[in-house]
């Protein structure tokens, strides 16, 4: 909530709110110098706001203390910031060598037929975001991908339409 | 919902003497706090160490133990430890712990993490205490939410006890230690490149020498270790150098543990810690069980998707640094892939050079351009309409990518498997080449 006393940074299209300077100022406090929250920062933007839109890049920077132009390099860098607007939730699919061997090229077939997307692509309903990923570590689990925060595995073809029907 | 890490490694007899980082997991995979991990002798080598060993003697029990890096490239960890400039007790110096782990097949961080925390916090804490660092940063990948979430857990709980903070146990040791996660791309777990990540820059490798013990994050002494490497320490400064060095079997020059794995069409995928010398082949059968019923073994890699692919025949090599080497590949992470005889290997390598092909920083010619050629080539070849000089190609991109022309490891990682791939499975790629126009029948 946005009150009288408390300092927000606006730009023409985006204010911080205060819960997010705080958490950018909680972030900073774990460095020598600001710039090390950058990642922090971006991830803050992006858990309220699904994305990182532009007005937060020079937002973020002034909080920092560092040229937006070097913000918006961090911002395109990494791949777990996204830059446009996704899907409500973030489908990731481990395309790594393990889950290939074990049929990840299946299920990802399984997914583009249930939600008419392919990698980098968001459902029209605005629900899904297909992305890969690399191995995510369950190797021994078959085929896996995270849904959010979500971990499944034993992945098959099959499985998937159910498994994304529990998102909505 | 959580598909927690907990696996074969849960479930095979362990004991303290032989299994120094997993024999404190829980049976239901579950992770260990604090209460359970002091009651299983947790935090007792940290108390050692602050209260009875000077910062040089921590590190030469390190260095004497001959413990080696568990981050890929085993470096020795006490000759690492001792490139540190002496501390003037002024200069912050950092300790970092590589939990990047995005390699694929390699998988055992993150149940170490997500099950054992306090093993590397407490490893932490005294290697920091070598180092006279004051400060740790764990950069955690941001996919491993479970282990950052038990991290921080864990930290909250070490941090309300005393172990982290100012004046730790009254012994005038100061560490503080914080968890960083980052948000994708594998060349953050390269170290320099880790290291501008952490600075909140983009993660291209810098420049050697100078290295980061010398200047490192924010230009300060610094040193890297892998998350394993790190949960090795405790035992050592527990159990002593002469218990580390003996625990490997006959023949391994390496020492101590190592969590090794095989996945792949296996019967019984899974990591368990074993002692270095074992040979690939009770790895492959007494641990993994061998392949699945209508399976059979082609080929394997011993330690992730940087390492050479080699043949059944070598599975008797032994899973140490030589063992491995006198076969023609590295060890790696030790975690082993079994690729059986559905695989097709350009497509494999196809799936593989995508990967780094998209993972490259972009930062040199050879690695920024050849990978993604690789990936042209072996597309085509997979459709089979390959040239016949792509194998040719093939084979100048993996030596214009190897060691030493590129500024980092990840383009000689990358080539590595495909020319292993091309020597011991040319028949496949040839096979890819289309008939020559002329003599494709009318
Ligand atoms: C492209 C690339 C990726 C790497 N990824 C990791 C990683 O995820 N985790 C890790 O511990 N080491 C990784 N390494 C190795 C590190 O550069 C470094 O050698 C290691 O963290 C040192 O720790 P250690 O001596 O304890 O093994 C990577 C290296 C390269 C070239
Ligand atoms: S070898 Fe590849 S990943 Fe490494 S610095 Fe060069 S371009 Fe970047
Ligand atoms: S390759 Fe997919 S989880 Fe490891």
């Amino acid at each position: 909530m946005q009150t009288d006393n408390q300092a927000l940074i606006a730009t023409s299209r985006f204010t911080l709110s205060p819960q997010e300077r705080t958490d950018m100022e909680n972030a900073k406090s774990h460095y020598p110098d600001p710039r090390a929250a950058s990642i922090d920062a971006l991830k803050i933007v992006q858990a309220t706001h699904g994305y990182v839109p532009d007005g937060a890049i020079p937002a973020i920077a002034e909080v920092l203390g560092i040229p937006a132009a070097d913000v918006e390099g961090v911002a395109t860098f990494y791949s777990q910031i996204f830059r446009v607007p996704v899907g409500r939730h973030v489908v990731r699919l481990c395309d790594s060598m393990t889950c290939y061997i074990n049929g990840h090229e299946d299920v990802l077939a399984a997914i583009t037929a249930k939600l008419g997307i392919g990698y980098g692509e968001t459902t029209a309903d605005g629900l899904f975001t297909l992305l890969p990923v690399c191995c995510l570590g369950n190797c021994d689990k078959g085929s896996t991908m995270m849904v959010d925060d979500d971990t499944h595995g034993g992945l098959t073809a099959e499985i998937i339409p159910g498994l994304l029907e529990q998102y909505s | 919902m959580m598909l927690s890490s907990v696996g074969p490694v849960n479930r095979i007899a362990r004991s303290a003497e032989t299994h120094p980082l997993t024999w404190r997991l829980r049976d239901d995979g579950q992770a260990v706090w604090l209460d359970e991990y002091e009651s299983k002798d947790g935090y007792s080598a940290m108390k050692k160490a602050l209260k009875t060993l000077a910062p040089g003697e921590i590190a030469s029990q390190v260095k004497d133990a001959g413990l080696k890096g568990r981050g890929g490239a085993g470096f020795p960890t006490g000759v690492k430890w001792g490139l540190m400039p002496p501390s003037d007790g002024v200069t912050p110096r950092y300790l970092l712990c590589n939990a990047d782990e995005m390699e694929p097949n390699t998988w055992k961080d993150r149940l170490l993490m997500e099950q054992m925390p306090h093993l590397l916090i407490e490893g932490m804490i005294i290697s920091a205490r070598a180092l006279e660092a004051q400060t740790g940063y764990i950069f955690l990948r941001g996919e491993y939410v479970d282990a950052a979430r038990n991290l921080n857990h864990a930290l909250d709980e070490a941090r309300a006890k005393g172990y982290i903070g100012q004046n730790i146990l009254g012994t005038g040791v100061n560490f503080e230690l914080y968890v960083h996660t980052g948000a994708g791309r594998y060349i953050c777990g390269e170290e320099t490149a880790l290291i501008n990540s952490l600075e909140g820059r983009r993660a291209n490798p810098r420049s050697k020498p100078p290295f980061p013990a010398a200047v490192g994050v924010w230009g300060k002494p610094t040193c890297v270790n892998n998350v394993e490497t790190l949960s090795n320490v405790p035992a050592i400064i527990g159990n002593g150098v002469t218990w580390f060095t003996g625990i490997a079997r006959p023949g391994s020059e390496d020492h101590g543990t190592k969590m090794m794995g095989f996945s792949g069409k296996v019967k019984n995928p899974g990591v368990w810690e074993l002692p270095f010398g074992i040979t690939a082949q009770e790895l492959f059968e007494d641990y993994a069980g061998g392949m699945r019923d209508g399976y059979t073994l082609k080929a394997w890699q011993p330690g992730g998707a940087g390492t050479g692919f080699l043949l059944p025949e070598h599975l008797s090599a032994q899973m140490y640094a030589g063992g491995i080497g006198k076969v023609g590949t590295r060890m790696g992470t030790g975690l082993a892939l079994a690729v059986d005889h559905t695989v097709n290997m350009v497509s494999l390598l196809r799936n593989m050079e995508e990967f780094f092909a998209r993972e490259s920083c972009g930062w040199c010619t050879p690695c920024r351009d050849g990978l993604p050629w690789s990936v042209k080539l072996l597309r085509a070849l997979e459709r089979g309409e390959g040239k016949d000089t792509d194998i040719e190609t093939l084979l100048q991109l993996v030596g214009f990518l190897g060691p030493g022309k590129t500024f980092c490891a990840h383009a000689p990682g990358a080539v590595e498997p495909l020319g292993s791939a091309i020597k011991y499975f040319r028949d496949e790629f040839v096979a890819g080449v289309a008939m020559p126009a002329a003599a494709t029948p009318a």
